[in-house]
């Protein structure tokens, strides 16, 4: 079975915010596989060891930065990976999941995987948008995913609930938290991860074509919030006077 | 501004609370707002969007629609936005609505901008970062899908009006039937969706075991509220992941946010913090939490909580 894995590189969670010139700074900031693209690996890593057949490429379309996310996955035991590098180009989603979707035209595959959405701008549109721009069915947000011959069955979390999803392969799924524990890589996995392929293409030479239709036009931090009040003295007086702010002043209760 | 589209969300033949947030949203953007409802047997709903003041409205009314499925959902809004040519069109960030509006805005080779908080100017306002920063995003090319997170706008108010009801002729390929929907598993609790509620409690590592959430639960009850937890609390296996709130869970914005034993990690504040009223129940008084909280407890929560559930019940029986 051919897996494909569309991963990308964000700041780590515990990252503070800092803008530069308007714009969010990224300098010195730890950056990580974005944790639900991680589940996606985790997920296409355990399929193939199932099926104990298969190939799971890892895919990422980014600045050359990057290649360490992608090795990252090739050490949790993905079997090679592509970087499409976007430098030069205006990106919005539908841009993101054009380039996305030519590189994947050059593959094979029988089941894509990526995250639902990634932890800096969270749009959750590129793994959808590919799967329209390949014609593909899709299952967004699977908690738990059962693979068969020709199709495969996703649990799908919705308000209040768990839909159960059967769509034929090939497919693409977006991974929601709680499909696995991601591994973290061994030693050797690391050491192979070195040699493993990693080919470099380029956006432009792939003959991405269309133009940004949204445009980020300005970004800013949230204002800081001024000191709370603190509630002191015995528990029953300080509940008491809680509920009382909470009523005559919030006017939420 | 041209049309401005509000894609009704509907479960089980009721409008929720959100499509109301959105027709808030569509008058604030101008312009002609109309409304789309898609599901079986809901025409009725059309009347209900027209007492809001929903000049218009577009029923896709098949017995195909009852499950929904991104493919025939898709199939239906794409269609009909070729066909009447909005120039913005909001959908719900719900569970359904994030997997079809990118679905739909790509077929029709449209930009989105998601989970929008915020409109001024012309531009949408958006969390970035679960809400360490925002963006400030305008279109380039219209239509326009946005997807708007509930909790956010304040609900249309009545105003009496009929809808002209217009319906949509609906056809499938076998192409859109091609996903099946086995099973629908519901998850039997009583309480709002963390995403929808107005009300949230949450734990986190100072409640010390999956048996103390009881304490939370009682609370919530007493309040109509949901009950959240924290990454520590989950990943301690005390809570489903699909209670976290945070960076890596969900992010919420209700009214009202009571955090309790809750220490207020980065990744957690992202998600809980554009919360309206923050209340922060925590023994340590150096917590993280408490910068953020509007009001604050330092206290034993195992004392605090069950006083809490009795003041609000003896209130909110008066």
């Amino acid at each position: 079975m051919k897996l494909v894995v569309l991963l990308k590189q964000t700041f780590d969670t515990e990252a503070k915010i800092v803008l530069k010139e308007g714009k969010i700074d990224d300098s010195g900031v730890t950056l990580i596989i974005n944790p639900y693209d991680e589940f996606a690996v985790e997920e296409a890593l355990r399929i193939k060891e199932k099926l104990g057949q298969g190939e799971v490429v890892v895919v990422s379309a980014g600045s050359d930065r990057a290649q360490e996310a992608l090795r990252q996955a090739l050490a949790m035991g993905a079997d090679r990976a592509v970087l499409v590098k976007t430098d030069g180009l205006t990106l919005d989603e539908s841009v993101t999941a054009q380039v996305l979707a030519k590189a994947l035209e050059q593959m094979e595959y029988d089941l894509i995987l990526t995250g639902w959405r990634a932890i800096d701008d969270s749009s959750a549109q590129v793994g959808v948008r590919v799967a329209e721009l390949l014609g593909l069915p899709q299952i967004n947000l699977v908690t738990k995913l059962e693979v068969e011959a020709g199709k495969i069955t996703g649990y799908r979390e919705i308000e209040g609930g768990t839909e159960v999803v059967e769509v034929p392969l090939p497919a693409l799924i977006t991974a929601q938290r709680g499909l696995n524990e991601p591994r973290y890589p061994s030693m050797k996995g690391i050491m192979q991860a070195k040699k493993k392929e990693l080919k470099v293409l380029n956006a432009a030479e792939l003959g991405a074509t269309v133009e940004p239709k949204v445009e980020i036009k300005e970004t800013f931090l949230p204002a800081g919030k001024q000191a709370g009040k603190i509630f002191e003295g015995e528990p029953a007086e300080v509940v008491a006077k809680l509920v009382k702010a909470l009523r005559e002043e919030a006017k939420v209760i | 501004m041209g049309k401005v589209w509000v894609v009704a969300e509907q479960r089980d033949g009721n409008l929720k609370k959100v499509t109301f947030e959105m027709v808030t949203l569509a008058r604030q953007i101008g312009g002609e707002v109309e409304g789309v409802v898609i599901g079986k047997d809901v025409k009725g709903l059309a009347q209900a969007l027209g007492e809001y003041g929903v000049g218009k409205v577009f029923v896709a009314d098949h017995p195909d629609l009852e499950q929904y499925t991104t493919a025939k959902y898709t199939r239906v809004l794409a269609d009909l936005i070729n066909k009447e040519k909005p120039e913005a069109v909001l959908i719900a960030n719900s569970a359904q609505g994030r997997d079809f509006a990118p679905r739909a805005a790509q077929r029709v080779g449209a930009g989105q901008i998601s989970d929008i908080t915020g409109y001024e100017n012309g531009l949408f306002i958006r969390p970035i970062y679960a809400g360490k920063a925002y963006t400030k995003v305008g279109a380039k090319s219209y239509p326009l899908i946005v997807t708007v997170r509930p909790n956010v706008f304040p609900a249309a108010e009545k105003v009496g009006g009929q809808a002209v009801v217009e319906e949509v002729a609906v056809s499938f390929s076998p192409e859109d039937l091609k996903a099946i929907v086995k099973e629908v598993i519901r998850q039997v609790s009583g309480r709002p969706e963390l995403t929808e509620a107005d009300i949230i409690v949450s734990g986190g590592r100072g409640m010390k075991g999956p048996e103390n959430f009881k304490l939370l639960e009682d609370l919530a009850d007493v309040l109509g509220a949901a009950v959240g937890a924290s990454r520590a609390a989950v990943d301690s296996g005390w809570r489903e992941h699909r209670y976290q709130v945070g960076q890596t869970g969900k992010t919420v914005s209700p009214s009202l946010y009571i955090a309790v034993g809750i220490s207020g990690a980065i990744q957690h504040l992202a998600g809980m913090g554009s919360s309206k009223v923050i209340v922060a129940i925590n023994k340590d008084p150096e917590a993280n939490i408490f910068k953020v909280a509007d009001y604050g407890i330092v206290g034993d929560l195992f004392e605090i909580v069950p006083l809490l559930t009795e003041e609000f019940k003896k209130l909110l029986k008066s």
